[in-house]
């Protein structure tokens, strides 16, 4: 709404303003879709590659491949537990690296270098649109771990250990999305709005900082939303041992 | 948007960031005092310390996030501008 004051090219920040696309009768944010292409294409292209020509002993980009394997299974199988963490451990390092890709890929990308007509390019996870939508995954994936897994019984859950749970587990559903995606959106919205100030500020040397916590806090975030969606799903799947 | 409104928008976001660090400011010391013992009683655990504890102090500080959000709706998406 209000376009800050910024002088500085590279310091530019536009919060609330966006690369409008018409498709049918929706609105689009056409930056944030750019940049997800980006991310998206960066990831198939590593992994393409690092999957090419396996060697037994791996070797550079297959090496990092499977360190990345190691990570999140290790990650899938402490919350979700040995029995059901297979079928979610592709879900789960999806959404851990495109967080992380974009995360990092919003404050390493010189975007700024690519001028919009309205907008600009960025982390697709500094948009609150992308959170949402996948905090909502993470809501549907664990609904459909529970009845897949459990059938009906999966609401035995609601009512354990007491029947005077009920509505506060049920609050819970809804709290559980709205609280992942404005986590995720506020963090990365906000490392961004400080650099820029600290940008607008003093444009030499002292943003660096800022930007290295911003970098570490970023990585935080999405190891978070991977745990916790993970931590969801094995909450769905548990067992109860009588 | 009036002035009245902005004016109190503007007081509002910076109350609602600065309400909203007090709590988890507190439980983020508590939290890295509890981990500081921790290692000091066992230097061997240090790592699964140091892991659980970055993992707890970014839930806390998505408290404050959440008032930032609120704040960022108030300064760019106020919803009275009217």
């Amino acid at each position: 709404m209000v376009p800050l004051p910024f002088a500085l090219p590279f310091a530019e920040l536009e919060v609330g303003q966006h690369l409008y696309w018409q498709l049918g009768n929706l609105k689009i944010h056409g930056q944030v879709f750019l940049s997800s292409w980006v991310v998206i294409g960066a990831l198939l292209a590593l992994v393409v590659v690092g999957t090419r020509k396996m060697e037994r002993d791996p070797r550079g980009v297959q090496n990092l491949l499977e360190f990345l394997w190691d990570y999140i299974r290790d990650m899938a199988r402490e919350q979700i537990g040995e029995k059901a963490y297979r079928d979610w451990l592709p879900f789960i390092g999806t959404l851990f690296l495109f967080i992380f890709v974009s995360n990092w890929g919003g404050a390493l990308v010189p975007w700024k270098l690519i001028h919009l007509p309205s907008g600009e390019l960025g982390a697709p996870t500094a948009d609150i649109n992308t959170t949402v939508a996948l905090a909502l995954l993470v809501s549907l994936a664990y609904f459909y771990a529970g009845l897949s897994r459990k059938g009906f019984r999966y609401f035995e859950y609601y009512v354990e250990p007491t029947p005077i749970m009920l509505p506060f587990k049920i609050v819970e559903d809804f709290t559980k999305p709205l609280s992942l995606s404005f986590r995720l959106f506020g963090n990365i919205l906000a490392d961004e709005l400080v650099v820029a100030v600290l940008a607008f500020l003093v444009p030499l040397v002292v943003p660096l900082p800022a930007m290295f916590l911003g970098l570490f806090t970023s990585a935080i975030q999405a190891l978070i939303f991977a745990t916790l969606a993970a931590y969801y799903i094995g909450e769905a799947v548990h067992e109860e041992h009588h | 948007m009036d002035s009245i409104t902005s004016a109190a928008s503007v007081v509002a976001a910076g109350l609602a960031v600065g309400l909203g660090a007090i709590g988890p400011g507190i439980g983020q010391g508590t939290a890295a005092g509890g981990a500081v013992e921790g290692i000091a009683r066992q230097p061997e655990a240090e790592g699964k310390i140091r892991g659980t504890l970055l993992l707890s102090l970014a839930f806390m500080e998505a408290l404050t996030i959440y008032g930032l959000v609120v704040a960022l709706v108030l300064l760019f998406a106020n919803p009275f501008a009217g």
